[in-house]
């Protein structure tokens, strides 16, 4: 494939060349097309959003993306070479990690514990010496702890370390998830619908850890968020998606004032 | 004045203690702070040589002497650092508080005229850019936290580790003019600028001296006997004087370990891991660790409730005494080993009290029933009384002779002086140098002799000798009969009780005082609702008969404790309504910081005052009220007037 040059974005920074590209995706279950025929690309250290009404597709092409589903038809590539089928847990120790629209934690478990599970991918030590935290897992826990530490200090959750994530409110519990697929240092982060449900104030607080990774780590973000004004000011490129096909591909600025767009959210005569 | 003895071998300045504790305690802790989870700790040694690294640095970017340096952050090493480490060049640092707005920063940062800004993180920089336009002094700015930081503009911003890098590496060239500054710093030299929090007016810039900070570092720490194995948690403002006294002056003195917690919301927890051996709050957060732990056994099982009530009820009765070293029965102690082994021990130990060998509360009146709670579990509680002008001691209680009521006795070396209008004056070796810039206001403040007026009136009790503080000078006024009128010495009695949350009490220039109260509509509610008493509203629940019943035993119980002070007997209460709205904000009875406005509201409710005078039973009244949304209202009640009884003042007196 050939490799895309890196491009400049409106407030100037220097986004890097293709890190993932999606071509002629389609998804079927069954009769049902979830999604016909996409394409776009993600570069290295861009906010890619993924906007469109309910049912359009959004979810399903992020479950694409993790490998949780495997395409009908297009090829994903992934840091310059074809990605073939594999599990999620495979992809994972790529350096794709992600959070889930619904809650996804260990809610009997402290903040502590479910953070570390985000570090699984990096644990080689057997069974035998995990149960007698001897040697190599010791050593291995330690330094992954220290990771798991400097995530919870980066997203100021240190008073929450050691609370059960049943205790927890909504907003928190999204930047436990948050912090646990950071913790696995990953070179691609998914967000599903980061802000829903959450108040003005907790929207401000993930908009800029959001951010904050993104700048501290040079992190890749794809998310999906209905909030249009969080997605028009995080976002450096927008999907637009409607019932399963891609109906625009730009920067905010300019997918805002595509009629497709317009049309799709606000709805037309028929 | 007299000049005090000049300080002992040669320890004339915090950084002269820095190098002594280096080298005596060079192994021992001198801070921690928890960071990644675990408690980082550096030994005095350690501490001593990354100071002075950054002490290098400093000089390397021009820092002269005599510049004030603004340090801004929460508590952190690092920022202990930067203080004595501006200290050692010369310089005077400036703590500010750091959840000041960027226009209170501006004052004092153009006030003092500060070239150089040490801020702790990524909010305080922004603050401080926002308005350096307006700063002409102002060149460079280091921050600690070097996140989100990447960034921003580098010409005048430095990271701290940076600095210290840059120190150590010029470390020949700088090194002799660094033992040249730290030798020239005597025991007038300026050790610290301290800015007022500035309830009246513009905050004032209080210069301290290191005959302030280490005379009255020494005499404190002489009276509590600390030592360098006390453990403290810093987690108050780094610009309070408190602060400073305590986590610089002592802990150095005394060489002990000052522990900064992770995070404002952690503090709790890091207390707990910590346990500190001398801890200093003010009375509100004693209070909301008492209502924290009331809710708590509320929710606790039976036996657990059981368990608790019947062994605080102990305490209560014998704590005190016990841990005032008094005579107590052997099967009372029996009784309190066994409380102390199943309530005040794990209780203690959830509370992070468990090592607490001194601890002290200041800043407001404390309750008496709160005070005893913490003494009652064994707790050394005491309180003192203190202000920035006279680094922080004025009086403080000695073992022993603790009470709510009283302030103690005067600090060691420090002189007190009760003038005829009650004002009480002070003149001790922390009396502070002056007000920077400010001549008019130090003339004002301290006269020649150096005695400092404190702005509160108080007396001395003669049965104990400890002083007591009534009010602020500017509130108390004279009865008619030329008695003294102390208003919210005897409101802040009253409002100790849960069922009463504000009262204003009047009587200047009458024969007699009255008081408006509020009843706390959460303790009265529920107690409204355990008795099956309906209500729909404050007004129908104020009107209750059988609130007035105990508003008024309240007021009684209270007229008894008055009336035992001889020289505010005479503010006892004589009639008291329970006003038909609490007082609010939004209609100007009070402050935002709600304190009543005792002018305000007495013009708003002529018509009650006047009732409360003229000997009626019950009076109507309108009122205009202001709703959230500021439309306008009005409510109409007919309120009783109660009478209560009042004690002899006369026989008192004369049976003394």
């Amino acid at each position: 494939m050939t490799e895309t040059e890196g491009y400049v974005t409106a407030d100037g920074r220097q986004i890097g060349g293709q890190l993932m590209e999606l071509k002629n995706i389609t998804l079927k279950f069954g009769g049902v097309t979830a999604i016909s025929d996409i394409s776009f690309d993600i570069h290295e250290g861009e906010i890619r959003a993924i906007i469109g009404p309910n049912g359009a597709g959004k979810s399903s092409m992020l479950n694409i993306i993790s490998g949780f589903y495997t395409p009908t038809i297009g090829e994903l590539w992934y840091k310059g070479s074809k990605r073939p089928a594999m599990k999620p847990f495979e992809i994972a120790r790529m350096g794709v990690a992600r959070t889930f629209q619904n809650i996804a934690l260990f809610e009997g478990m402290t903040v502590l514990d479910n953070v570390m599970t985000g570090r699984l991918t990096h644990m080689n030590a057997g069974i035998g010496a995990q149960a007698l935290w001897y040697g190599k897992a010791r050593d291995e826990e330690i330094a992954n702890r220290e990771v798991v530490e400097k995530v919870i200090d980066f997203l100021e959750i240190q008073n929450i370390r050691k609370t059960p994530v049943g205790r927890l409110p909504y907003g928190l519990k999204k930047r436990v998830e948050l912090a646990r697929a950071l913790a696995a240092e990953p070179s691609i982060l998914l967000l599903d619908e980061p802000m829903a449900g959450m108040n003005v104030e907790e929207k401000e607080d993930m908009s800029r850890f959001i951010l904050d990774v993104n700048d501290e780590f040079g992190t890749t973000i794809c998310l999906i968020e209905h909030d249009m004004g969080v997605v028009m000011d995080l976002s450096d490129r927008v999907v637009v998606m409607d019932y399963g096909k891609k109906i625009g591909d730009g920067p905010p600025d300019e997918v805002r004032n595509n009629q497709d767009v317009i049309d799709a959210y606000l709805g037309v005569p028929h | 004045m007299a000049k005090l003895a000049e300080s002992t071998d040669g320890l004339c300045s915090v950084p002269a203690l820095l190098q002594r504790n280096a080298e005596k305690f060079s192994d021992r802790p001198a801070y921690r702070e928890k960071e990644y989870g675990i408690w980082q700790s550096w030994t005095w040694k350690e501490a001593s040589k990354e100071i002075e690294a950054l002490a290098l640095g400093l000089l390397n970017l021009g820092v002269n002497r005599g510049d004030h340096v603004a340090i801004i952050g929460r508590n952190r090493p690092y920022l202990y650092w930067s203080m004595v480490a501006a200290q050692m060049v010369g310089a005077v640092p400036v703590p500010l508080y750091a959840d000041a707005v960027a226009e209170e920063m501006e004052y004092v940062l153009s006030h003092c005229g500060a070239r150089f800004v040490i801020a702790a993180d990524q909010e305080q920089v922004d603050k401080v850019i926002d308005i350096q336009e307006h700063l002409h002094q102002f060149e460079h700015m280091l921050y600690v936290d070097p996140r989100g930081m990447r960034k921003y503009d580098h010409r005048r911003l430095h990271e701290f580790s940076h600095v210290q890098d840059q120190g150590r590496a010029a470390y020949d060239e700088f090194i002799e003019d660094l033992k040249i500054r730290i030798g020239e710093l005597t025991y007038d030299s300026t050790c610290v600028m301290l800015y007022t929090s500035g309830t009246t007016g513009k905050p004032k810039g209080v210069v301290l001296s290191n005959r302030n900070i280490i005379a009255s570092a020494k005499a404190s720490s002489e009276f509590d006997g600390l030592t360098e194995k006390e453990e403290i948690l810093a987690y108050l403002p780094m610009a309070w004087v408190g602060d400073f006294i305590f986590s610089l002056g002592q802990a150095y003195w005394a060489g002990f370990c000052v522990n900064c917690p992770e995070s404002a919301e952690t503090m709790k927890t890091d207390l707990r891991e910590i346990a500190p051996s001398y801890y200093f709050a003010p009375p509100a957060v004693f209070e909301g660790q008492l209502t924290q732990i009331m809710i708590r056994m509320e929710d606790a099982g039976n036996f657990k409730k059981k368990m608790f009530h019947h062994y605080m009820a102990h305490a209560r009765k014998v704590g005190p005494d016990l841990l005032e070293g008094k005579p107590v029965g052997m099967m009372d102690r029996l009784k309190y080993a066994m409380g102390e082994f199943m309530v005040y021990g794990p209780l203690k130990n959830a509370l992070g009290f468990s090592n607490v060998r001194v601890g002290y509360t200041a800043g407001e009146a404390i309750g008496p029933e709160l005070f005893d709670f913490y003494r009652s579990l064994g707790i050394n509680l005491k309180q003192l009384y203190g202000q920035t002008e006279a680094t922080v001691f004025i009086t403080q209680q000695p073992d022993g002779e603790v009470r709510s009521d009283t302030v103690g006795v005067p600090s060691p070396g420090v002189e007190i002086r009760i003038e005829d209008s009650g004002e009480v004056f002070y003149r001790s070796p922390g009396t502070f140098v002056e007000y920077y810039n400010n001549p008019e206001s130090t003339a004002d403040t301290k006269d020649a002799e150096g005695w400092v007026a404190t702005g509160d009136a108080g007396f001395f009790e003669k049965s104990s000798g400890h002083l007591r503080i009534i009010d602020r000078i500017k509130d108390v006024g004279k009865m008619s009969d030329g008695g003294m009128f102390a208003p919210k010495y005897v409101e802040n009695k009253l409002k100790f009780y849960p069922n009463i949350l504000e009262v204003v009490v009047f009587g200047a220039g009458r024969d007699r005082c009255t008081a408006f109260v509020n009843i706390d509509l959460t303790a009265v509610g529920n107690w409204a609702e355990r008795n099956n008493i309906a209500y729909a509203s404050y007004q129908e629940l104020a009107g209750h008969p059988e609130v007035l019943d105990t508003i008024q035993s309240h007021i009684e119980e209270t007229n008894i404790s008055i009336a035992q002070d001889e020289m505010l007997a005479g503010c006892q209460i004589h009639r008291f309504l329970i006003l038909h709205k609490e007082l609010d904000a939004d209609d100007g009875e009070m402050t935002r910081t709600r304190k009543v406005r005792r002018k305000i509201v007495g013009e708003k409710f002529d018509d009650l005052v006047t009732a409360l005078y003229d000997g009626s039973d019950e009076i109507y009244t309108e009122t205009e009220v202001t709703y959230e949304d500021g439309r306008k209202g009005k409510i109409t009640a007919t309120l009783q007037i109660r009478d209560t009884k009042v004690q002899p003042v006369a026989a008192k007196i004369a049976a003394e």
